[in-house]
């Protein structure tokens, strides 16, 4: 063995431990945060949290109007965002595929698919909440399907994509309209993986907090008006973490602890999709 | 299709005919209505940039290029400045792309060349998990489990160590601080801080640097790698000299797209950044970012003048990361080309 040799291997075993090393620290930074969320949370994890509204600082409660709040928002985002996102992977993968305007709005949605949230929720408040002269649900969930939009215009148009265009000719051939192949034939083979990416648009927003924070605002009171100011589960972790009440601490722990869960259970639900459609198709 | 349905209109019924004419309307209608929803992607972001530049306008006129170039942010006296605000964004940025790219790039040298097949996916699949979790999540750890540990155990160590490197004890006696490092980790350990930001940030980004790169190692056709590993090189000589420049214009894509993420994360960088107004050198004090800023005083702002600094900060915010993206996307697209 040569001393170069021995170099070479010796710089080789250093940076493979490395690469080990950098691969535990990143999986153990996820269970150091999954551990905190859930040594914290569970504790106060029962039945009050479903049941009651948030307290006043010092007595007893629990999260209802912000998870009714959440869930609202949410559902109404998605019905918002979920119909132009679809239509405009639509229009990329079926009509204009090869086309300057879908060139121009993929490389657009890629960037709004990463901008920051908290400038839409500036925007929204602009031409929404300022103009209007409240806060209101309607706006949050405004914002939220902002950030819906892009996130199932991306996963359309890719699962359209691979759909094969023998399918599509058959259809045609058989003297199907273009736009019945597209819903009836298209839309059928590409299912799994359309649900997937609105799930991940789901995930996506139920832990958005910027842009709700000057649209939807808060509410301490149990409120389904959307036209009125409303509580949501990350504006309520926000403002209880940083109060300095120990019971309302607590509560956004456990909130943090549903929503973490919901999120993540919701990712590997999609991935799940994606994978089974992958393997079958 | 327009000559074929001519010749076929002559023997066909007229119920027929009106049957084919309500499918071509909906046709019609259907391929605009999918064009409007395209082209409604295009007015999104119009519409994000001109209500900013509106929004943006009073503040941009009363101060000016002054604007950018002042320190203070006194609501009091209605007098805005964003330097503190930029330079926080892009300290914290620089430190969580400088901590992340490394540790990404070792992650996926490790799934791509040493783990045994069946643990890629799950290990893959837990960092891309980091990536899922929700910011005000890492914000929540961060204030309440991250910055304690930092503050009791590392900034303490750090501040010691850089204020007296012993390194260089051997010349002088005893050791010295070294100019330039020992400001940068100078004063009390509040826990809170620019480190601590950029540190959370890197945590958030790196499962954007290790997808992206991921992908595009495994784009290497196979037998480049093969090729190098017949000449006897090492798994590190394979990934060093062949890997990283046939693929460093998509890993350098993923970078960018992770800088992007990092300047405009706000829930996370609030929590943790200590929000003050002011430009430190150490890495230890309290800072605050643009979003962070517009975060914790956009809702309490009193009078046009304070809206519209904050906002005028979006603006700039934007800016930067729509820039650092756009490059971004355009390096992701040209080497998605050369690979397809």
């Amino acid at each position: 063995m040569t001393n170069l040799y021995r170099s070479r291997r010796r710089r080789n075993v250093i940076v493979l431990s490395l690469s080990i090393g950098a691969t535990l620290i990143g999986l153990g930074w996820l269970a150091a945060i999954l551990g905190t969320l859930v040594w914290e949370g569970v504790s106060g994890l029962s039945l009050k949290v479903f049941t009651q509204m948030t307290p006043p600082p010092g007595s007893d409660g629990g999260l209802l109007n912000p998870i009714v709040g959440s869930l609202m928002l949410t559902a109404l985002a998605i019905l918002v965002g979920t119909p132009i996102g679809i239509l405009a992977g639509t229009y990329m993968a079926e009509y204009g595929r090869y086309a300057k305007l879908t060139m121009v709005v993929r490389f657009i949605n890629d960037i709004l698919l990463s901008a920051p949230s908290i400038v839409v929720g500036l925007f929204v408040y602009e031409v929404m909440v300022a103009p209007m002269g409240h806060f209101s649900g309607y706006a949050g969930a405004v914002a939220l399907a902002l950030l819906v939009i892009p996130v199932v215009v991306r996963t359309t148009e890719d699962m359209l994509v691979l759909v094969p265009k023998e399918l599509r000719e058959a259809a045609s051939a058989l003297g199907m309209p273009r736009s019945r192949v597209i819903q009836r034939v298209s839309y059928q083979a590409a299912r799994a993986g359309m649900i997937t990416g609105v799930l991940l648009a789901v995930a996506r927003i139920s832990g958005e907090t910027a842009p709700l924070l000057f649209t939807a605002l808060n509410n301490q009171f149990f409120s389904t008006n959307l036209n009125a100011p409303i509580a949501s589960l990350p504006v309520i972790i926000f403002q209880f973490a940083l109060s300095p009440y120990h019971d309302w601490q607590r509560l956004a722990w456990i909130g943090a602890l549903i929503i973490t869960m919901a999120v993540l259970a919701l990712s590997i639900v999609a991935r799940a999709l994606a994978s089974a459609r992958t393997a079958t198709g | 299709m327009a000559v074929q349905d001519r010749q076929l209109a002559q023997p066909l019924s007229t119920a027929r005919l009106k049957v084919l004419a309500r499918l071509r309307g909906g046709d019609v209608a259907f391929r605009h209505v999918t064009r409007a929803a395209a082209v409604s992607v295009l007015l999104i972001l119009g519409g994000v940039i001109l209500s900013l530049i509106q929004g943006a306008i009073p503040a941009l006129r009363t101060f000016g290029l002054n604007f950018f170039i002042q320190e203070s942010w006194n609501p009091v006296t209605e007098r805005f400045g964003a330097v503190a605000p930029i330079y926080g964004t892009l300290v914290t940025s620089l430190i969580a792309i400088l901590i992340a790219v490394p540790f990404g790039l070792l992650i996926t040298l490790f799934l791509t060349e040493l783990s045994p097949i069946w643990l890629r996916r799950p290990i893959g699949i837990a960092i891309e998990l980091l990536a899922g979790i929700p910011s005000i999540i890492y914000g929540i750890w961060g204030l309440f489990v991250f910055a304690p540990f930092l503050q009791a155990h590392i900034q303490p160590i750090l501040i010691d160590f850089f204020s007296c490197v012993p390194v260089l004890s051997w010349f002088v006696g005893g050791c010295v601080a070294v100019p330039g490092l020992s400001q940068l980790f100078a004063g009390p350990p509040y826990g809170i801080g620019m480190l601590t930001a950029g540190l959370i940030l890197a945590i958030m980004v790196l499962p954007f640097v290790t997808s992206i790169s991921r992908d595009v190692f495994e784009a290497v056709p196979a037998v480049l790698r093969e090729a190098a590993y017949g000449m006897g090189c090492t798994t590190w000589e394979v990934v060093r000299y062949v890997v990283l420049p046939y693929s460093r214009v998509g890993v350098i894509g993923g970078v960018m797209l992770a800088l992007g993420r990092a300047l405009g994360e706000t829930m996370a960088v609030t929590f943790v950044i200590g929000n003050a107004h002011r430009v430190a050198v150490s890495l230890l004090a309290p800072g605050t970012t643009i979003s962070a800023t517009i975060a914790n005083e956009f809702t309490e702002a009193i009078g046009d003048l304070y809206t519209s600094s904050l906002i005028a900060l979006g603006l700039i915010l934007f800016m930067i990361t729509f820039l650092v993206l756009a490059v971004a996307r355009y390096m992701l697209l040209r080497i998605e080309r050369r690979i397809g």
